[in-house]
């Protein structure tokens, strides 16, 4: 094992600061849009920023929480690291929610975060936190900087962690004498991470066996997750899918990676998928899992989770390979990698008409459902309009809950990288701010943010982003009053005792958008929104609708928790 | 089943409390934990001796401390021909009537006496765990005051023997 390094130290010739040089390294990433909130500890790296003449913007959002989701957004859709940049204790801890957001759903941030003074670091100094200790268990990695030496280089090992092999977030934390002081000379070298050598590359031997198992099989399933859309493996998956006819389901984060409108896909699968989905998992000689990391909300009672099946997983991540389902085919690769490989390997297709036959006539048979009442809306109803108008093409974000699933059911997701939610963490709060990080990563697009009334709340403040980016995001509030998915639980497990989960006293939304100069309309009927929503899409500005739907509909079908996949109420013919 | 691993890691703050903090949030038990510098700069070493479950969950463990970037090297010694010690030291009472008697208890263990007091003696031990162990007990009933364990360390030998049961090679079974 060696560990040299060359070391290339370059003497700095203007009296730079530690924050001068992070701003350089900065720019040097290619970073173009920072999501912060100033305080006294990063004051020196605002300073910098203010006098820098670099080539990127600073969102200040309301809340740092609000910078970091924003943050994620703009990761997920931009497939580059979000950057995010708050002050020492504070700051750094209302961060803590989306850093472990993004270590679930595997996106790439760079988290920089002020410290006080290492003269006074371990003291209980105001506004001190141990940044390092709170955020070790939800990081891909963490540093604090030692010396302003250290940064350029520290800063580039952020952003290769931060998002290459499985990514995730980094945090760097900069104690502010470190960004105050000059700088004398910088370590200009290359880093070197011995410890850290994804494999991108799949074992052909490995690919072999997939592509045996894929020809014995007579009832196969390819999973799509998260990790075929970080790996941009939709095209080539879906030349394989319809080349060897191949049924398709996904996980919550995976819709889109395969067409949702594709007569060979079958919907999501796990605790509110498709019917037909859940009972191709159950049933299936041959599950294909592709980035997915077989998520207890997909699985659910693993007793009962694709019995039958011969399990193949392709994981850029080696650790989530039989961390819960037992695994006969590993394959640690990048999922593009992987695919193209396979699809190099697999020449001739079998055949398991039949079997498609079946599931087809499942989702024949067994549709999505939901009661659809004139008079009045559901969100269900509500998902399907805004893809009729939108065409499909809008980037949606969404919070957690009701609204989350049936935005993932009633969406139908036929593009990659247009669907931004929290999966892992179920982070309320989450949506509107990712809205905001989308529509800046990619300000052609149209970006909805799909949010119950309960979630909404949490970050609702970032609407002053909007106002003075003029940011066209289109708000679609899914106004039920109440906590949707906690009423329903509650409904089903605790015998309609509904602890605390009414919003019975609301504020009005529109007024609250109007306070923020942004557009509002309050919207109660289906005729409502026809007339309303495709002059809101055309409008190039921020919109807020506030869509009242019915409190007591409930998410369907569901299997409950602790129960097999295929055990499922509300499925209906 | 006791496992005994060791990490090559690059020799950065928050290490131990990365690797440790894996290990307590998805569930292992650690039974002892030594850490020392190599013969390398900036590369430490750490040896864990782990209580897991099964094979599921040990592949799990190595996988999850392999995924840690400052990790180097994950090695399970368990199942290979290892050299593996402990050092004790062990404060037990005495007087000069009992002094004798203790030397001659310690001797066979190869202990030595490094401290020596009125009322007590202090005894440093090395060897494999059930060694230590043994001594413990014996010195057990005259009373002991104080006891500080370093955990286990080990690597493999320098020559794996070519044998397919090793199991009484191996320490820990």
């Amino acid at each position: 094992m060696k560990m040299e390094t060359k070391v290339k130290t370059q003497p700095v010739t203007a009296p730079k600061t530690g924050a001068d040089i992070l701003v350089e390294a900065l720019v040097e990433q290619g970073v173009d849009t920072i999501f912060g909130y100033p305080g006294g500890a990063v004051l020196p790296i605002y300073d910098a920023l203010y006098r820098s003449d670099a080539d990127f913007q600073h969102i200040l959002t309301r809340h740092e929480q609000g910078a970091i989701h924003a943050a994620e957004g703009y990761a997920r859709v931009k497939r580059k690291p979000g950057v995010v940049l708050a002050t020492s204790g504070p700051g750094a801890t209302n961060l803590v929610t989306g850093i472990a957001d993004a270590m679930m759903d595997s996106l790439p941030l760079v988290v920089l975060t002020g410290q006080v003074a290492t003269t006074v670091t371990g003291t209980d100094a105001f506004q001190e936190a141990d940044v390092m200790g709170i955020t070790t268990p939800i990081t891909k990695h963490n540093y604090q900087v030692q010396s302003s030496y250290d940064i350029p280089k520290i800063i580039k090992e952020a952003f290769h962690i931060a998002s290459t092999g499985r990514p995730g977030p980094v945090v760097v934390d900069i104690p502010k004498d470190i960004s105050a002081n000059p700088c004398l000379e910088v370590d200009e070298s290359d880093f070197h991470l011995p410890g850290y050598q994804p494999t991108i590359k799949p074992n052909p031997i490995q690919i072999k066996k997939l592509a045996e198992a894929i020809k014995q099989a007579k009832k196969p399933l390819v999973l799509t997750g998260a990790g075929v859309l970080h790996g941009g493996a939709s095209k080539v998956l879906k030349d394989i899918v319809e080349s060897f006819r191949l049924p398709v389901t996904s996980t919550l984060l995976g819709l889109g990676a395969f067409p949702g409108d594709h007569p060979l896909f079958l919907g999501m699968g796990g605790m509110h998928g498709t019917y037909t989905s859940n009972m191709a998992i159950t049933e299936c000689d041959l599950l294909i899992n592709v980035g997915a990391r077989f998520d207890d909300r997909l699985t659910m009672n693993l007793a009962h989770f694709a019995p039958n099946a011969t399990v193949a997983h392709i994981d850029i991540d080696p650790a989530e390979i039989g961390k819960n389902v037992p695994t006969d085919i590993p394959i640690v690769s990048d999922s593009k990698a992987a695919l193209e490989e396979l699809a190099r390997q697999l020449k001739d297709g079998p055949e398991h008409e039949e079997w498609l036959s079946e599931l087809q006539k499942n989702k024949e048979a067994f549709p999505l459902w939901y009661n659809n009442p004139k008079e009045d809306m559901v969100t269900q109803w509500l998902m399907e309009r805004v893809h009729h108008h939108t065409k499909g093409d809008a980037i949606v974000t969404t919070d957690v809950g009701q609204h989350q699933m049936w935005s993932a059911q009633y969406y139908s997701f036929s593009k990659p990288d247009k669907w931004v939610t929290s999966g892992g963490l179920g982070t309320m709060g989450f949506g509107f701010p990712a809205a905001i990080g989308a529509q800046l990563a990619l300000p052609d697009e149209t970006v909805i943010s799909i949010v119950g009334d309960g979630g909404f709340q949490m970050t609702l403040q970032e609407m002053s982003v909007l106002q003075e980016r003029n940011l066209p995001v289109k708000i679609v509030i899914s106004n039920n009053g109440a906590l949707g998915m906690v009423r329903q639980w509650q409904e089903e497990f605790y015998e309609e005792r509904y602890s605390e989960s009414l919003l019975s006293v609301q504020p009005d939304f529109v007024k609250l958008a109007e306070a923020y100069s942004i557009r509002g309309h309050k919207i109660t009927t289906q005729e409502d929104f026809e007339r309303i929503f495709p002059e809101v899409l055309a409008y190039d500005g921020p919109v807020l609708l506030d869509c009242r739907v019915l409190m007591q509909e409930n998410v369907y079908p569901m299997v409950a928790p602790g129960r097999g996949i295929q055990d499922m109420v509300g499925v209906k013919p | 089943m006791k496992r005994i691993i060791t990490l090559v890691v690059q020799n950065r703050s928050g290490v131990l409390n990365r690797v440790t903090g894996l290990m307590q949030k998805r569930q292992f038990n650690i039974e002892s934990i030594s850490v020392g510098r190599t013969e390398q700069e900036g590369i430490s070493k750490m040896t864990f001796v782990v209580d897991v479950e099964d094979h599921r969950k040990l592949e799990q463990l190595t996988k999850q401390l392999n995924k840690q970037i400052d990790v180097i090297k994950v090695t399970d010694l368990s199942d290979k021909a290892v050299v593996a010690r402990e050092l004790a030291l062990i404060k037990v009472v005495s007087n000069a009537q009992v002094r004798g008697e203790i030397q001659s208890i310690i001797e066979p263990f190869r202990a030595i006496v490094i401290d020596m007091s009125r009322d007590s003696l202090s005894i440093q031990v090395t060897g494999k765990p059930e060694k230590i162990e043994a001594l413990i007990e014996l010195l057990r009933p005259y009373g002991i005051k104080d006891i500080a364990r370093t955990g286990l360390t080990a690597f493999a030998r320098g020559q794996q023997p070519q044998v397919a049961e090793l199991t009484h090679y191996s320490l820990l079974k």
